[in-house]
């Protein structure tokens, strides 16, 4: 709970900057409207406008600046048209309609979490297996961390397409994207957290004539539970985000991706910055579950950090 | 006095070590016999090769030339048959376990039925004092507590031999001298045969029925002496003429190794 005070001041800072922002922003869009509207507006023509920075027409039009927090089809809407559309597209709607946040929350949802279970089974297992094995190290690793060069959102149209003209189609695909980038950091996360027992620790069992199995069990799978849950956090966000680029490029037609696309494309940024804060809250939510599980299960186990 | 049964014996042994640097003449040409029953004390600045030379006796390390038995067979063998108990420099409780539990690790390696692990571990928490413990976490308890919790889990599968690497280096000098007595009680009563590696003179001259004197570059013994000073030992012998007299002999021995650089 100490940390509410510092996130609400970042929180605050984030939306004082936005505050600022919506201004400059909108102006020139609002000057226009304002004149076919019949207000004054300075300079007259709208080539003269187009010289000037948003900033400096702000402050030639100061009577203009609360029109553009409320313009209808704004370039950077204001904070409170967002939470206005949040709130209509959550509470308002019914969550089967195709309008519904919830229900496209749901949508990518789904495969964000079967990507993460994927991913990080995934990442688990290698992780086991470049601890285990001197080959699988050696060569893993390497094609592990190139994976993650490979910029995803070149990729994910290519996987969708692919596995489409397969006849696969719906969460799959989209779980795989996840999946891709939600194993990289439990692998990194588990092999340091599997590694993690010093010389001293791996000396005792030697002494007990332990075997790797009970090794694995008793000692480096335990040890690795603080490493593992950094690590899920980091992957579970990473998952969500996997999902919504597979979404973008691809002309799906629900999830939160295909919003943000469907409000670029028909000039309505609300509708795109609703899904934008709605996939943040969920990343939020996602990562503070993992927190709460991490604090219980550290708590079981005796680790808690103080 | 120990009957005279050698536990451990250790007949031209010799270690290098490659580093980066060049060898490293860890152990150099090491005779000593260790008898049943015997405490045994290694001395020596750091360096001279006093704990590797008992990680060689446990099979973490593997010497160059030369042989050591341990209950007659080799350290590999001994160590299979989980035949000596081993406490490191840090009690190394795993935090995830509590103490009965840490200590129960052995026991679940080696397979003791539940039953008897139960009993075990209440046995020799009675056996360094920490009866009531059982449940507590290892960061609930202080340094000292936690590294007799250590002593307790080397002595929970009931092996013969006892190999102490500086368990108490860590320790305040009151808690340090606490646990000496304690643990020459414990080893009165267990009649295990220990050897128990430090850098401090009085510990090895109080503890010791055979004190054994290291020498660095390359490691080497410098002296082996045997301690006329009676089993039964309250702290204040510390402060007779005897006692004195073999700490002294130890300090020097120390100071003949060094000046021979």
């Amino acid at each position: 709970m100490k940390s509410v005070v510092p996130v609400l001041t970042v929180v605050a800072a984030i939306i004082g900057f936005w505050l600022l922002a919506v201004i400059p922003m909108n102006m020139h869009l609002v000057a226009d409207q304002a004149q076919r509207d019949g207000l004054m507006v300075t300079p007259e023509a709208p080539a003269d406008r187009q010289e000037v920075s948003g900033v400096g027409l702000a402050l030639s039009n100061t009577h203009l600046i609360p029109l553009t927090y409320n313009f209808v089809r704004p370039r950077l809407p204001a904070p409170q048209q967002v939470a206005v559309e949040l709130w209509k597209t959550t509470v308002e709607k019914k969550i089967t309609s195709k309008r519904s946040l919830v229900y496209h929350g749901w949508v990518t949802l789904a495969p964000t979490l079967l990507g993460f279970v994927i991913g990080t089974g995934l990442g688990i297992l290698l992780a086991v297996g470049i601890v285990y094995s001197r080959v699988m190290d050696r060569s893993v690793m390497p094609w592990a961390i190139v994976s993650q060069t490979i910029p995803i959102l070149a990729l994910a149209p290519m996987v969708i397409v692919v596995l489409g003209s397969m006849g696969i189609q719906g969460v799959f695909p989209k779980s795989l994207i996840a999946a891709y980038l939600s194993f990289f950091p439990v692998v990194v996360g588990m092999v340091k957290g599997l590694r993690s027992p010093d010389g001293m620790q791996l000396d005792l069992l030697r002494t007990y004539h332990a075997s790797n199995t009970q090794g694995f069990w008793k000692l480096r799978l335990p040890a690795s539970t603080p490493y593992l849950f950094a690590s899920l956090k980091i992957g579970i966000s990473a998952s969500l985000v996997g999902t919504i680029v597979a979404e973008l490029p691809t002309g799906a037609k629900a999830g939160f991706g295909a919003r943000m696309l469907v409000g670029d494309q028909y000039g309505q940024p609300l509708v795109s910055w609703a899904a934008l804060i709605a996939a943040a809250i969920t990343a939020a939510a996602l990562v503070g579950l993992f927190s709460l599980i991490e604090r219980a299960t550290l708590k079981r186990m005796g680790m808690a950090a103080s | 006095m120990s009957n005279e049964k050698s536990v451990i014996s250790a007949t031209n042994l010799d270690l290098m070590f490659q580093t980066n640097d060049g060898p490293i003449h860890a152990l150099k040409d090491v005779n000593l016999e260790i008898n049943q029953g015997d405490f045994v004390s290694f001395i020596g600045p750091s360096g001279c090769g006093k704990t590797t030379f008992l990680r060689v006796m446990a099979d973490l390390e593997q010497p160059t030339g030369g042989t050591v038995t341990v209950n007659g067979v080799s350290p590999e063998e001994a160590r299979r048959s989980r035949a000596y108990g081993y406490v490191f420099q840090a009690a190394g409780l795993y935090p995830w376990r509590t103490i009965g539990g840490n200590i129960r690790l052995p026991l679940e390696i080696m397979g003791v039925p539940k039953a008897e692990q139960t009993e075990r571990v209440k046995r020799v928490l009675e056996l360094v004092d920490l009866a009531g413990f059982e449940r507590k976490f290892p960061w609930q308890l202080s340094g000292g507590m936690q590294q007799r919790a250590s002593i307790a889990r080397a002595l929970s599968f009931d092996a013969d031999i006892l190999l102490m690497d500086e368990p108490f280096g860590a320790l305040d000098e009151i808690v340090r001298d606490h646990l000496n007595e304690q643990l020459l009680k414990l080893w009165a009563r267990t009649e295990k045969t220990i050897a128990f590696v430090t850098h401090s003179i009085p510990e090895a001259v109080y503890l010791s029925t055979k004190i054994v004197v290291m020498s660095p570059r390359p490691g080497r013994i410098t002296d082996v002496i045997e301690s006329p000073l009676p089993k039964e030992r309250p702290l204040d012998i510390r402060d007779t003429p005897e006692f004195l007299e073999i700490a002294h002999r130890v300090r020097e021995g120390l100071r003949a190794g060094h000046q021979d650089e």
